[in-house]
């Protein structure tokens, strides 16, 4: 099963939850990142119930500070 | 107003755009661009803007010149250090660019006064050059409420990110990133180091959306996340759906009064 993974494809043997998917795909921050499925938020207490399927695009979007100093 | 010779010559790269012309240059020398944090992000922002000719810059930062800011906040020269950073800043800008007028407010912005330097020379645009997430929020949640634009970004390692929030047409930063990480929880530059161009990358890429803004040409980066990794060199626009139930600009919200996330007291001193 395919799933693009910050647009790159990410090869699963079986669905997997979205918090699953943040151990397989080394997402850093896994705390803090916020996850689109599709195109739509996903809530993070929604990361359980959440399961990824062929096709499916996901991406995980980090907090980046940074700037002044 | 009209163009005096000398802004002609000056500014002719510009004019000599279909997308710019005289009257764009024009609102351009009328813009008015407040740039909060003269840091890796504001200081190369605020030169491309006062290079341009925007006519009203504003600059904040609450911090003094530090020898290790020099490596990228090229606004700052070597001679710059001990000094107020927005002092360097005007100093360099006024070295730049005799159009343009620049406003310093030698301070760190909270609940309490961002709301007055934003509406001290009624900016059209905001960019948000700071270091630290309560700032980010707080600079958020000020123009979701006063219905102003911005242009926020990070950077951080090899890494950056923008997004420019127009009111009513796309998700602010509080649709994407409900609240501040817990402090230190996120690296900063201090402590996980940033390459110097990346400052001028990001920064350079907010002062375009400012310019965008105030010409009304293009599209913004409004409902998209540009995301830049500069070890893979990949540009990636990630688009960004508006959140319904946003606690700041959602249908029924439940932030209508500005507050401070915890201060970044581990950042002051050094």
């Amino acid at each position: 099963m395919k799933v693009q993974v910050n647009g790159e494809e990410l090869v699963l043997d079986k669905p997997v939850n979205i918090k699953e998917l943040l151990v397989l795909a080394k997402a850093e921050q896994p705390d803090y990142v916020t996850v689109q499925k599709n195109g739509q938020f996903v809530e993070r207490d929604k990361f359980e119930e959440t399961v990824v399927s062929e096709g499916d695009t996901i991406e995980f979007l980090y907090f980046m500070g940074g700037g002044s100093r | 107003m009209s163009l005096s010779n000398e802004q002609l010559e000056r500014y002719s790269r510009h004019i000599i755009l279909k997308q710019v012309g005289g009257k764009g240059q024009e609102k351009i020398l009328s813009g008015k661009v407040l740039v909060i944090g003269t840091g890796g992000l504001g200081a190369p922002a605020a030169m491309y803007l006062a290079a341009a000719g925007v006519g009203t810059i504003g600059l904040v930062d609450f911090d003094v010149v530090d020898l290790s800011n020099l490596q990228r906040q090229i606004i700052h020269q070597s001679q710059d250090v001990g000094k107020a950073k927005v002092d360097s800043g005007r100093e360099t800008i006024a070295a730049m660019n005799p159009d343009v007028k620049v406003y310093t407010y030698n301070e760190l912005v909270t609940a309490a006064n961002i709301k007055d330097i934003i509406r001290d020379q009624e900016y059209d645009f905001i960019l948000d050059g700071t270091d630290n997430f309560p700032a980010k929020f707080l600079i958020n949640d000020a123009c979701v409420m006063l219905r102003k634009p911005f242009s926020h970004a990070g950077i951080i390692r090899f890494q950056g990110q923008t997004m420019t929030y127009v009111p009513d047409a796309g998700p602010c930063y509080r649709c994407v990133f409900r609240e501040p990480p817990p402090k230190d929880a996120v690296p900063t530059c201090r402590q996980a180091g940033v390459l110097g161009v990346m400052g001028g990358i990001l920064g350079t890429l907010q002062a375009t959306e400012a310019l965008k803004y105030i010409l009304g040409v293009g599209e913004l980066l409004t409902g998209y996340l540009l995301t830049y990794d500069a070890l893979s060199m990949t540009f990636r626009k990630v688009k960004l759906p508006r959140s319904g139930d946003c606690a700041v600009c959602g249908e029924h919200p439940s932030i209508t009064q500005l507050f401070d996330y915890e201060k970044p007291t581990c950042e002051f001193g050094k």
